[in-house]
């Protein structure tokens, strides 16, 4: 069931390319419906899933025997939790992107596009594979923000594309080289994860693979792309880059990079835990600065992330699924926030200046988008009831049985995100004088009302946030198991579990 | 020698004869018949003609499986030239398809005589071992597109670009020949797999390796790799369409099956998988050749602004990654090899393909041409894009996986030291910057509208056809390359050295 959202998502890209060009509510039909079809999926897919089982198999076909590449797709917890992920993900997507009117049907299939390749990263088995679904991932990122984007959008498009494709040169060099190096004539990831590589290979394997995979999920210093990304594209591609895309990154660490280098990442542990504990204070401090509105988002998701990559190098059980928790939960609130941003209040004041957003009497002209971005603040921030809170205090956990100086660096960062969070919300939503600053604010009763779909889509992305954070072990009841396969004996091995 | 042997020659020659006696068979109604109406049926009668030729020298190949040796190695016939004689065919016969619709000469006859005349030069000098027919047929190739390149009469870019390619190719030629009589000199024969024996014999010999350097300028200019490729840019844009289009796809492809062969049988003890048996050091100096072509090629192709000239120099980019698969050494990389420039020809022609619309209906080559090319005409845009996306290395099309076997190949040939990875880091590190100008001409086409007035382009049926069906091989090449490989290597496999 779960590699139907595969071959749904791309059958969706090719049928919403084939809509005509004029009648962009049939587009949006195929696009809804499609979107809607992969969460099934997605859902039906998790609900059979057995965690306890470890890797389960989904399809395994012989595809190219000369190099020993399968098409194998097999799902872990952690592959179910992401695949959950890029569903709802896609769906709240479609709903805020209901507004495109310029060449839908293209938007649409490069949408899908991009949600297949990422649907299909998340559930290869194969490395070849794997990296085939990972590039697939970086044109249609391109094209969705040099056409449909908005400030600087040329720039931001091809800084994305370059540093993606740069970051899968990294990982294809690595892989090309643990092919050759194992002598395994094969792609097959639980064969390479079982095979040891000498030390001195892993010592520059390692970080080559992760880095290059963490490249895309923002790690400092080579996070610059995602502000300037996040800001540029349109609203939906904003969501799937932070919701999903950034993802794909992290999830590559822990997939490739950690379960075939184990003792590699022993070797750089404190330096990569270092560069993520300054993304997450840096992030947090520039935010704090931003002027644009999309900008602070952008970088508190580098902050964000960076509590990603810190769980994945601790080493040990709680800090891994405090990280893939954090995830899920910040695909979610990512996207609802840069819903909020980009679709509801950009779209509309078609200005995001804090300081203009400021005199618009903006809790007045849209109270559902103040209400929506300070429950999604909320949950940014960390508060306990929402997802974001459980993650983060996993990783915390286990990053101060690592490294406690560092947790406790990780932890300022936290509090720093309170504190743009909630000054970014004061500023844009409950100005100092709202009544003062032009109660008749000329705009304000220009802006059109939010629509049913955004409602939908908010409404969605809130549920999915309070759900998990009310009720964790929904997620890491999937999670958990899935460290004891055998994709992570070495892993394991290696952290003394 | 009695005519009995004659005979059997002839019928072992049966596909080249066929297909000079089309070119005379053109040559004639062309000349006898047609004289008197309009060009567009003469080439469509002279484009049929030659597509039947083809078809059934292929056809003849096809039925009369002929394996054999004739005059020492003078013609040879084996699975593997045959289906590189089949990939010449087709890439003939696409070029001819393609100069339909082309408006450059009143001289249809002469031009498609000299097409096929190049052709069978090609085919020549993939079914031969020996180092005066691999010269001589060299020479038909050579000379034959040098006229093709001037035939544009009216144009004196057409007339700068053949005395480019004529001046450079006759030194080439010249040095080529001088180390071949070297070779003689040193070995006493001019049979290729008997030159290795002697060579070896005669131990480490400088002179064996000033003939090496003298071959290796011959063939690195018709390969167009660097610093033998000064002639690719300006004969490139001065060239009539399909006459470019030859020189980069077919014309390729014989000379790197015969260089390859030239090398691997001529310069090492085993003719396969045996570095330490290569002769004469051409493995260090192939690999500065190739580390050159891959940064020039690529690096100058960033400055360009005219489609075709980036074409060139990505032509020498290429040539420089096909140099990759020389190294590699043995007949899995030979395969690969293989592999990958047919798949490029492909490629490269379906681009050119798209350009020749471009060129004919907008008129000029140049990036701003190719402006809302996906409104104008969305086939050809699509097309386009697989075609450069695939010249750019992105999964799942053709180009990737060539690319990917060459550099599995590659590190594959020897586990321990891994001697060509700097080479391959430099590969991929160059992909990333080609991806850069590759983008910039999809973002014209894709990105930036066309001007007010812009009207959908009239493509003609045989430009859409043959787009589509290359985009359609290159999408099913990169899939499922299986076929094509198992092929390659079935017919390696079948040399039995």
């Amino acid at each position: 069931m779960l590699a139907w959202t595969i071959y749904l998502s791309f059958a969706g890209a090719l049928a919403c390319l084939l809509t005509p060009r004029e009648n962009p509510r049939a587009t949006r039909a195929v696009a809804f419906g499609t979107a809607l079809a992969g969460l099934m999926c997605a859902l039906i897919g998790a609900v059979q899933f057995k965690p306890e089982n470890g890797l389960e198999v989904i399809t395994n076909v012989r595809w190219i025997p000369a190099l020993g590449i399968d098409f194998s797709l097999a799902a872990d917890g952690i592959s179910v939790t992401l695949v959950l992920l890029t569903g709802i993900a896609a769906v709240a997507g479609v709903l805020f992107s209901w507004n495109v009117e310029h060449r839908t049907n293209e938007f649409f299939a490069f949408f899908f596009a991009l949600i297949g390749g990422v649907y299909g990263v998340f559930l290869s088995l194969d490395l070849f594979l794997l990296f085939v679904f990972y590039e697939i991932a970086i044109v249609p990122k391109y094209f969705l923000i040099a056409i449909w984007g908005s400030t600087r959008r040329d720039y931001a498009a091809m800084k994305l594309a370059l540093y993606s494709f740069i970051g899968s040169g990294m990982v294809l060099i690595g892989m090309l080289a643990a092919y050759a190096v194992s002598g395994l004539a094969s792609f097959d990831l639980q064969a390479l994860a079982q095979h040891s590589f000498a030390p001195e290979f892993q010592r520059w394997a390692f970080p080559l693979v992760f880095v290059g995979f963490a490249i895309l999920a923002g790690m400092w210093p080579f996070h610059t792309w995602a502000p300037t990304g996040h800001s540029a594209a349109p609203t939906a591609a904003s969501m799937l880059l932070a919701g999903v895309v950034m993802k794909l990154g992290a999830y590559g660490c822990l997939r490739v990079a950690m379960t075939l280098f184990p003792e590699g990442l022993k070797m750089w542990q404190h330096e990569l835990a270092a560069l993520a504990v300054t993304g997450i204070v840096y992030g947090a401090l520039v935010a704090l600065v931003q002027k644009d509105f999309k900008f602070v988002i952008g970088y508190s998701s580098v902050s964000h992330m960076g509590f990603v990559l810190l769980g994945l190098v601790t080493l040990n059980e709680i800090g891994w699924s405090g990280a893939v928790l954090q995830m899920f939960s910040h695909g979610i609130i990512a996207g609802l926030l840069f819903g909020v941003v980009g679709r509801m209040v950009y779209d509309r004041a078609h200005t995001r200046e804090l300081d203009k957003l400021e005199g618009m009497g903006l809790l007045k002209a849209m109270p559902f988008a103040a209400v929506t971005f300070v429950v999604a603040g909320f949950a940014s921030m960390g508060m306990p009831g929402f997802s974001g809170f459980i993650a983060e205090l996993q990783v915390l956990i286990g990053a101060w049985q690592a490294f406690p100086k560092l947790a406790i660096l990780a932890g300022v960062g936290i509090v720093v995100g309170v504190v743009y969070t909630l000054k970014t919300t004061a500023k844009v939503f409950f100005p100092d004088q709202p009544e003062a600053a032009e109660p008749h604010d000329p705009h304000a009763h220009e802006l059109e009302p939010i629509s049913v779909q955004e409602r939908l889509g908010a409404a969605l992305l809130i549920l999915c946030t309070v759900i998990v954070g009310l009720h964790p072990r929904l997620l890491l009841d999937f999670i958990v198991p899935s460290f004891k396969s055998p994709l992570f004996d070495g892993l394991r091995k290696v952290a003394g579990l | 020698m009695n005519t009995a042997d004659y005979l059997a020659l002839l019928t072992a020659l049966a596909p080249e004869v066929i297909v000079v006696l089309t070119a005379l068979l053109v040559l004639a109604v062309d000349l006898l018949g047609l004289q008197d109406t309009p060009r567009s049926y003469r080439m469509s009668i002279a484009a049929g003609l030659t597509t039947l030729g083809c078809a059934g020298a292929v056809g003849w190949m096809f039925m009369n499986p002929t394996v054999g040796n004739w005059h020492g190695g003078m013609f040879v016939i084996d699975p593997l030239n045959e289906t590189v004689k089949a990939v010449i065919l087709l890439l003939t016969v696409l070029t001819a398809m393609l100069s339909v619709d082309c408006k450059f000469t009143r001289h249809v006859g002469e031009y498609f005589a000299l097409l096929l005349l190049a052709t069978v030069g090609m085919m020549f000098l993939a079914s031969t071992e020996d180092l005066l027919m691999i010269f001589t047929s060299l020479e038909l190739v050579s000379l034959s597109l040098y006229v093709l390149v001037a035939f544009n009469k009216q144009s004196r870019a057409s007339a700068e670009g053949a005395m480019k390619y004529f001046l450079f190719g006759g030194m080439s030629a010249a040095f080529l020949l001088y180390g071949f009589s070297l070779l003689y000199g040193l070995a006493g024969t001019t049979n290729v797999p008997r030159l290795a024996q002697k060579l070896f014999a005669l131990g480490p010999d400088p002179l064996a390796t000033v003939a090496l350097v003298m071959v290796v300028i011959g063939f690195g200019f018709k390969l167009a790799a660097v610093p033998f490729h000064l002639w690719a840019p300006d004969a490139y844009q001065g060239a009539p369409l399909p006459s470019a289009a030859l020189i980069a796809s077919g014309s390729k492809v014989a000379s790197v099956f015969v260089f390859a062969k030239v090398l691997l049988f001529g310069f090492s003890q085993h003719g396969w998988g045996d570095g330490d048996a290569a002769m004469g050091g051409w493995i260090p100096l192939l690999s500065i050749v190739a580390a050159l072509s891959m940064v020039l090629g690529n690096l100058a192709a960033i400055r360009q602004t005219s489609v075709r000239r980036l074409l060139a120099y990505s032509a020498v980019a290429h040539a420089g990654y096909m140099l990759v698969g020389f190294l590699a050494l043995g007949s899995e990389a030979f395969g690969s090899l293989l592999f990958y420039v047919t798949t490029y020809a492909l490629t490269t022609i379906g681009a050119f393909g798209v350009l020749g619309v471009v060129e004919s209906q907008v008129g000029g080559d140049q990036f701003k041409d190719f402006a809302g090319l996906s409104r104008r005409a969305p086939v050809l845009a699509w097309g386009l894009m697989i075609f450069l996306l695939s010249l750019a290395g992105i999964p799942p099309l053709a180009g990737f996986f060539g690319k990917f076997y060459l550099f599995a190949a590659a590190l594959t040939n020897d586990t321990q030291n891994l001697p060509f990875l700097w080479l391959i880091v430099l590969g991929i590190a160059m992909s990333c910057v080609s991806l850069y100008y590759y983008l910039q001409v999809l973002k014209q086409a894709f990105v930036v509208a066309a001007d007010e007035d812009a009207r959908p382009l009239a493509v003609p049926f045989l430009a859409h056809a043959v787009v589509v069906l290359l985009a359609a091989a290159v999408v099913i090449l990169g899939c499922f390359p299986g076929w094509l490989l198992d092929t390659l290597h079935q017919a390696i496999g079948e040399l039995g050295r």
